[in-house]
Formats: C-alpha cells, structure tokens, sequence
C-alpha cells in the first residue's frame, strides 16, 4: 500500500501561505470566528502574485492521498478538493464530511478548493453533484488517511490498532487514555505516502470504510458558512481584486449585430487617448487595451468600427418566436418513449384535453459582467476566474492558445454567481489570448450591456401537450412533445465555442445537437408517450443568441408544461389539483432503489401541511375585489431530490401585477449534509424560480439582443420577495434512519417546478390560464381582460 | 490628469486623476479597496455602493471630482476591530451567496437604518428596491435588516441607560 508518490512542495507553499490570510482576516473576526479553520479559494495566490509557482503545472495525482489531505504540526488538517464553491456553502459541508471521517474537530481543519495545480481534478461544480458523487473520494480519502494515522499510533504507542480509540486528532490507548500521541505528532512534515485506487476520481478508495450515518458527527449541523465574514467584512479577494505587476486593463468592442462582418478599424480614433496601449484584432474579434480601467472602457466606447450586416437576418425578432420554433424543421429529434398504448387511450377518451406552452430564452445574466485576469508570466499562463470549472477551463485555455495544458493553471477565486455555463468562460480565454499577445498581465471586463446581450441563454421551449381523461376524470393516456430552440448549444469551456473562437472564425463541423427534455414526474399514467426534438435559428455562430447550460438547463422549461398541464387536467377532471397528483403518485406500486416514488408522496403531503392546504378544484371563483388571490402547487424531481412546491400569489385586476405573498417548497434530497446552508440554497433557488417566472426574457429585434441591463431586462427585485418562505426538510425514505442514507443533489431541484407553480396559482385566482412566461403586468393584464376578468 | 483630495474611511488620497473618472475605479484601483464592485456601470443594481454623508450613493456614476465630503466604504464600518451590527446580522441571518452584490446591501441597508432606525417592511422593500442580487438572497437580507434595527436598538437603549446611571 505504502508506495512512492511525493508531494508537490507547492501544496506545503500554498497552506501556509493560506494559513497566513486566514489568520489576518481571523482577527477582525475574533467574535464569530474565533478558532475556527475555512475555505479557501486560492485568493493567497493572488496576493502573492506569482511568486508562488512558477511552472510548468502537473496535475495533482488523485491516487496519492498526500493530494487529498495534510496534517500540520499544530494538529489542524487541510482538505484539498477538487470542487468550487460559487456560495451556496458546499465548502463547508466537505469540510463536515471530511472532519467527521478523519475524526478532527471541524474547526480545526481548512479546505481548498478550484484551483488545478493545486487541487485534484473533480470537474469543480455542476450538476448538483457536490454532495450526490464528489464527497465519496473526499469521504474515502480521509477515512483512510484516519485508519493510517490508527496503523502509525499502533506503532508508536506499542499496541494493536483494535485496541486504540481516537478523538479530535488524538489517538489514546483504549486502556490507559494517558498513553496517547496526536495526528500532528504523527505525520506533519511527513507524507502519507500511501496509494489510493480507483478507476477515475469518483472511484477513489483506499482500504478503509466509510462511517454509518449516525457515527458522524459534524455532518447534519447547521454549522454556519465560512466563507461568509469576508463576503460581509470587505475583506474577501476577488477576481476582479487581482492585481499584478504591470498588469493592464482590457475591454472588448462587440459586432453592435448578430453575425456581423468587421469591415474597418480607425486607429487613430483612439490612438491619443490617454493610456492607450493597443487595439487588438483577428477577425471579426475586437479589444482594446490600456494602462487604466476607465482608459479601457473610454478607448471601447469611442473606437470607431464598421460593420456589415450578414446576409440574412440571423434570428427572428422575439415576439416571432414561437411562430418561427413553430414552423422549423427540427434538426434532431429524439426516439419517442412510448408507455402502452397511448393512440388507444385517446381514442376511447371521455375527454381529451390540449394546451401548448412557451418559455423564452432566459439569460445567465450574471450579477456583474464576465471578468478574468491572465498572466503570461514564464512562458506559463495562469488564469484567475470564477467559473465553476475551473479544470475544463486549463484544458480549454491551453487548446484555445495552443499550449501544452502543463504550462496553463486555473486558480479558482470567487466572483458573481455562477449558475452553469457563464460568459466567465469567454472572459478568460479572452484575457488569455490578449496577455499572451502583449506579454502583460490582463484584466478583461465585460461591461453590463455585454454581459446581458452576449451571455449564454437557456434554450426557449414549446411544450405540446395532450391529455385523456377517462369516465371517472382519470388520466388514461398523457402525450408530451417538447421542442426546444438549442442547437449549437455551447459546452463547457470549448476552445472552438468559446465567443472569442467564433469571432475569430472557428467553426465546428458538426455544431452540437442539443437537446430537448422530458418530463421529472412519476406518475402512474397507463399510457404515454414522450417525444422531444431542436430546432435551430437561422444563424447560430458569432450570435448572442447562444444557448448553453443555465441552472437545472431544461427542467424549468420542460416542467412548465408538464406541471402546468397536470392542473389543467385537474381542472377539467374537477379535481384538487394536489389530490389529483397524489393519487396519480400512489396508483403505483413499485418504487426505485432510492425510494423516489414514496419521497415524491413524502414532498407532496409535507408542502400540503407546511401550507394547511384546503382540498377543493382550481380555479376560486374570483370575486370583485382589485387584488385575486389563489395557491398553486408543481412537483418534480431531479435526480434523486423530489421537490414540491406551493406558491400563494395575489393578482392585481388592475394592473396584472403578480406578487408570489407565500412559499413553501418541501424538499428531499436524502441525508443532509447541512440543513442551514441547505435551506438557504433552496430558498434562492426559489426565488430564483420565482424571477424567471414572472420577470426574465431575453428579447431582441432580427439583428440583435436588446435586452441589455436591468432596465430592459428586469430581474427579481426586494418589492417581489414573498413575506413568508417556509423550507420543509424532508426525509421520505422508508427507513429514514437507515445507516447507509445516501446525499443527493439540491442546487437545482428547487427552481424546475417554480413557472408552473406560480402558474397554478394565478389560474387558481383568476381563473386565467397563462401558458406563456414570464407572467410580466402586461401580459397577465390583456389575458384578464381578454377573459373578461 | 489633475490632483483630487479625498477622504476614505478616515484616510486622506491625493490622487493625480482624470477629475471625471468614476469614483469607482478611483476607490479600487487607486486607494486599493474591494467593497465597492462594478455590477453594471450605470447605477442600476447598488455593488458599488458607498456612503457620503449619510447618503447610499452609487460610486460608478459619480464622478470623483463632485464628491463632497467622506467617502465610507464596506471597509469602513467595522471599528476597533469590531463588526457594525449591520454586519454582524448579515453573518447571523448567513445572508450571502456569492457574495458579490452584499456590499450593496449592506451599504444602503446601513444608510437606511442611521436614517429610519425601525423601518417597516414597506420602508425597507421600497428603499432596497433598486439594490439588486442575482443569488436572490433577499428574503434574508430583509431579515437582516430587521435584526440590525433591533441590535442597534437595543445598543442605543444600553447606552441611554448608561448615560442615566
């Protein structure tokens, strides 16, 4: 087991050079934080420069447990992990998981985290997987690194490991707790040495076993975040916070339409500015550079371009949209997923039931537009980003360049959320590119403006859906037939995707398909079928209109229909619309191995008493009174995690303006790791829900985005937060104490049923049915009057 | 370029600047600060907010040559080493995500209340309105802001006694 495998000395450089910030910050926060360790990002190494690294980069070897953990003379342990944490507190729940398996106090252990030199390669986030599949190798790492420490002290106490208890980091005698020698005693200044196995990174083990749910210890508390005294004392180092010697300020100069031919650059319009360093150029792919940032943003604005529009205008205008999506041939489609006999099931219907559903292109629309800083330093390139994954981008970066990937690191620092694939992408290879063409630091910036036009979207969707009630209102036969506008859907960190490479011409083959997505219900309908397939816009290469994973990418648009649709049945089958669901739930009788039928009835009826729901059909029969009220529910799942949701809105008569007053969203996604980081991930993902619901469209004209800030693209604001949200936790197993209880997803699940709860419930008010989002006053206000409500 | 004086958190700068340049850049690059973030540049959503003379003011749009008085930064509110108890709901209440937006929050929260000291939900939604996060951290910064109001409430009750006895 114990076999060669060294180090890298760079993780030792880093740890204390982390210890060293931590300890600074600690000081401001002696009350809250007073001996407690972190997580980091390695913001260290940007403080520091570059004086850290020099290159070139190897990657940390995941089967070396030296790369998973250090133990320090002092006692206290540092994680290093290969994840990111854009703030919904997954740091610290490995940091729980961790210390409960190695047995350490959790406020004596530090985590690392993102930056690919120093860190092993787990693909950073994405996917809700933090908990679901990367905390097994971290779990397994220190499990092992906790049964060597046991093997050492056996050695150095002189007594068999069996008969040894450990506690905090020490080992003591079973018999004579007097006899004891610390973890740091052990092992600091000295490497584990010791060879863990597995195929890929997921499967890392080493001999020892996990614990059993109820021996941990850490793991399950409300243990509060971290990294949030520096988020609130000034003090947290961002990636726009990187300076660097020499370092010099870029902003970009975007085709002002789709598709755009570069036809001219004047220079000398920008030649005398003050600071004015460069314009660069290669093919339709425009920057400038200066010493100062405001230099940079003037030298963009007042450089004079000349453009030529393409031949065909590269999209429809948005509010042609549909009738474009409509009307294109798909350019993939999907093998249909056929339940029984659904033609049959039509055509002895005593009812049947149709309704279409549109969802827009929803934008990232990040908080604060895209920025990165690159360092072309030694022949080497090191990237300060806050894109979740920072190990694809080392890979793309160095493809993008044409480095070898040795010479390039990503070091991982926080920014502004990151909810998939984020124009932090683009900014960086941006920065790249221009720092190793200047050979200077860079700082790129993506201005507002730029940040909501060309950021990637969420695919806009039509839901076609078709429904049989049977003589007794229930749903025989259920027909779903999605088709979203996706293809040459953008991927992570691609070096032949990536803006930059578009307009400087790359182009791929074979565009990616994309794809269109079926409905997260486990319902027990007797005959079904489900059918997706993409459809493309006219042009789909140096546009803004690019699609590319945006949190939970499909679930929202597909389960708009699908659970909007549910209710419309329930309606016509005159039934309480949560009845409705759970009789469809409990019509079944065998279940997955993660239990996911019982969970979702689990969801159901927890959200059901959080809200003191009140059996009855929608809709109410709205009286007379300005402001209509009603209570709407939707159900899905993702992954493993169920979630139910019930929103109370209230609807202006008057104005058509939509006010979410309550929520509740019942939630189970197995064993909780932390339930207060836990409820706060799930109450933003709500409200996030909640934005994109009644506020968020990207709208354009047929030769560009003219959304462009948060005027013309409005986003959720403080007036529309509901006055009460209630969070049930909700643990639906059959056996909920089981010792094996597994973690499973919860960054996404939250936001997929929101359009159509709140859908639900403006139907349950008013009796309108609104099938297109976002639910804006306008929109609500001419479907009321055209219903003569 | 022409010289500009200012006050930051206590500290006097005598910068050689472009007197238009936004305060902004001029409180990041020049004096060295990180509370204050570019979110949009044109006053929209509150990241770069800071406080002159008592007033939430958005740093982006404001050229440094027309600030007139101290300029207070996220880095400024702590004192002796100590948390503003704005501040320190914010971590109670584990306000954050990212964190990117909270300087903005926090700023115009901290404006608010040395102005409103117990602001109804109406007053804190409407003043907030225009402070935006993308995280969507809002029902628990709302929350914060209520239990600032309380804590300097009773701060200042503490006090008032004090001074009695």
């Amino acid at each position: 087991m114990t076999i060669s495998g060294v180090i890298p000395k760079h993780i030792e450089e880093v740890l204390s050079t982390h210890r060293r910030g931590f300890l600074k910050s600690a000081g401001l926060l002696v009350v809250s934080f007073a001996t407690g360790g972190g997580t980091f990002v390695s913001e260290a190494l940007a403080q520091n420069g570059n004086a850290a690294r020099e290159g070139p980069y190897p990657d940390p070897d995941f089967r070396q447990l030296d790369s998973w953990i250090v133990i320090h003379e002092n006692n206290t342990a540092t994680f290093y992990v290969g994840k990111t944490d854009p703030g919904q507190g997954t740091g610290t729940s490995f940091r729980q998981l961790m210390s409960d398996e190695l047995d350490i106090a959790f406020d004596q252990t530090t985590c690392v985290m993102g930056s690919t030199d120093i860190t092993v390669d787990q693909g950073g986030s994405g996917g809700s997987s933090a908990m679901e599949r990367d905390s097994w190798p971290m779990r397994r790492a220190a499990a092992e690194a906790r049964r060597v420490l046991l093997e050492m002290a056996a050695d150095h106490l002189g007594a068999p490991a069996d008969q040894l208890t450990v506690s905090n980091a020490v080992i003591c005698l079973k018999a004579d707790p007097s006899k004891r020698v610390t973890y740091g005693e052990l092992i600091a200044g000295k490497k584990f040495n010791v060879r863990l196995t597995g195929a890929n990174v997921n499967a890392v083990t080493g001999i020892a076993k996990v614990k059993p749910v109820h021996e941990l210890k850490y793991t399950g508390q409300p243990i509060q975040r971290d990294d949030i005294p520096a988020k609130v004392d000034g003090s947290q180092k961002w990636v726009v916070d990187v300076r660097l010697p020499g370092m010099v300020h870029a902003r970009n100069i975007k085709p002002p339409f789709a598709c755009a031919k570069l036809t001219g650059i004047d220079e000398s319009s920008v030649r005398n500015l003050p600071g004015f360093i460069k314009v660069m150029r290669k093919g339709n792919y425009v920057a400038v550079v200066c010493e100062r940032e405001e230099q940079a943003i003037r030298a963009a604005r007042e450089l004079k371009t000349t453009w030529e529009k393409p031949a065909t205008a590269p999209f429809p205008a948005s509010e042609d949209l549909f009738h474009y999506m409509r009307g294109a041939t798909p350019t993939s489609v999907a093998e249909p997923i056929v339940v029984g006999d659904p033609d049959a099931a039509f055509s002895s219907a005593a009812k049947v039931v149709e309704a279409e559903y549109e969802i827009p292109f929803q934008g990232h629309t990040a908080f604060a537009g895209a920025a990165a800083v690159a360092d072309p330093s030694n022949d080497q390139m090191t990237v300060y980003s806050n894109d979740m994954k920072s190990y694809s981008m080392r890979t793309g970066v160095a493809a993008f360049l044409g480095m070898p990937r040795e010479r390039v690191r990503v070091v991982y620092m926080q920014g502004p959320q990151c909810f998939g694939r984020s124009a932090a992408e683009d900014a960086a290879c941006e920065a790249a590119w221009i720092a190793r063409e200047i050979g200077r630091p860079v700082r790129m910036q993506w201005m507002r403006q730029e940040e909501t036009a060309w950021d990637t979207k969420g695919p806009a969707f039509l839901v076609k859906m078709r429904g049989a009630l049977d003589a007794s209102g229930r749903l025989a036969g259920y027909e779903y037939s999605a088709r979203s506008c996706d293809y040459n859907h953008v991927g992570y960190n691609e070096h032949d995707t990536v803006l930059i490479a578009q307009l400087m011409g790359a182009r791929r083959e074979k565009p990616a398909n994309g794809s269109s997505a079926m409905p997260s219900d486990v319902y027990a309908i007797p005959h079904r079928r489900m059918a997706g397939e993409v459809v493309s816009l006219p042009l789909v290469w140096e546009t803004p209109i690019r699609t590319g994973n945006l949190r939970d990418p499909n679930g929202p648009q597909s389960t708009f229909g699908a659970e909007s649709f549910i209710d419309e049945l329930a309606a016509a089958a005159k039934s309480d619309p949560l009845q409705f669901r759970m009789d469809m739930l409990k019509a079944a009788t065998i279940d997955d191995a993660g239990f996911r039928r019982a969970r979702s009835i689990a969801v159901l009826k927890a959200a059901a008493e959080a809200y003191s729901w009140d059996p009855r059909p929608s809709p109410k029969s709205p009286g007379k009174e300005d402001i209509l009220t009603g209570r709407g529910v939707a159900y899905s799942f993702r992954g493993q995690t169920v979630v139910a949701q019930i929103a109370e809105v209230e609807v202006n008569r008057r104005t058509g303006h939509v006010w979410a007053k309550r929520m509740v969203c019942a939630h189970d996604c197995g064993l909780i790791v932390n339930p207060q980081s836990l409820r706060h991930t799930i109450e933003c993902a709500t409200l996030h829900g909640l934005s994109r619901a009644i506020h968020e469209e990207v709208q354009f004209d047929t030769e560009k985005v003219t959304s462009m800030d948060w005027i013309s693209h409005p986003t959720l604001r403080h007036s529309d937060v509901p006055e009460r949200i209630d969070i049930v936790l909700v643990n639906g197993d059959p056996n909920p104490n089981r010792s094996d209880l597994r973690p499973y997803g919860a960054g996404e699940a939250a936001i997929k049923p929101m359009l159509a709860a709140i859908a639900n419930a403006i139907y349950d008010a008013t009796g309108v049915r609104i099938r297109r989002v976002p639910f804006r006053d306008a929109r609500v206000l001419a479907a009321l009057k055209a219903a003569k409500i | 370029m022409s010289k500009v004086n200012l006050k930051v958190n206590g500290s006097m700068h005598t910068l050689d600047v472009e007197p238009d340049t936004p305060l902004l850049y001029i409180l990041r690059n020049d004096v060295g600060l990180q509370g204050p973030r570019f979110g949009c540049g044109l006053g929209q959503c509150g990241a770069c907010t800071v406080i002159i003379n008592g007033v939430a003011v958005r740093s982006c749009i404001l050229p440094v040559s027309s600030v007139k008085g101290e300029v207070t930064t996220l880095e400024g509110l702590s004192s002796n080493g100590r948390l503003h108890p704005v501040q320190q709901a914010w971590i109670d209440e584990q306000v954050p995500q990212c964190g990117f937006c909270q300087n903005g929050q926090i700023m115009t929260a901290k404006a608010l209340l040395d102005k409103i000291p117990q602001p109804t939900d109406a007053q804190i939604r409407e003043t907030m309105n225009t402070t935006l996060c993308r995280c969507m951290t809002y029902y628990r910064v709302q929350a914060a802001i209520k239990r600032a109001a309380q804590t300097m409430s009773n701060g200042r009750t503490a006090s008032a006694e004090k001074a009695r006895v």
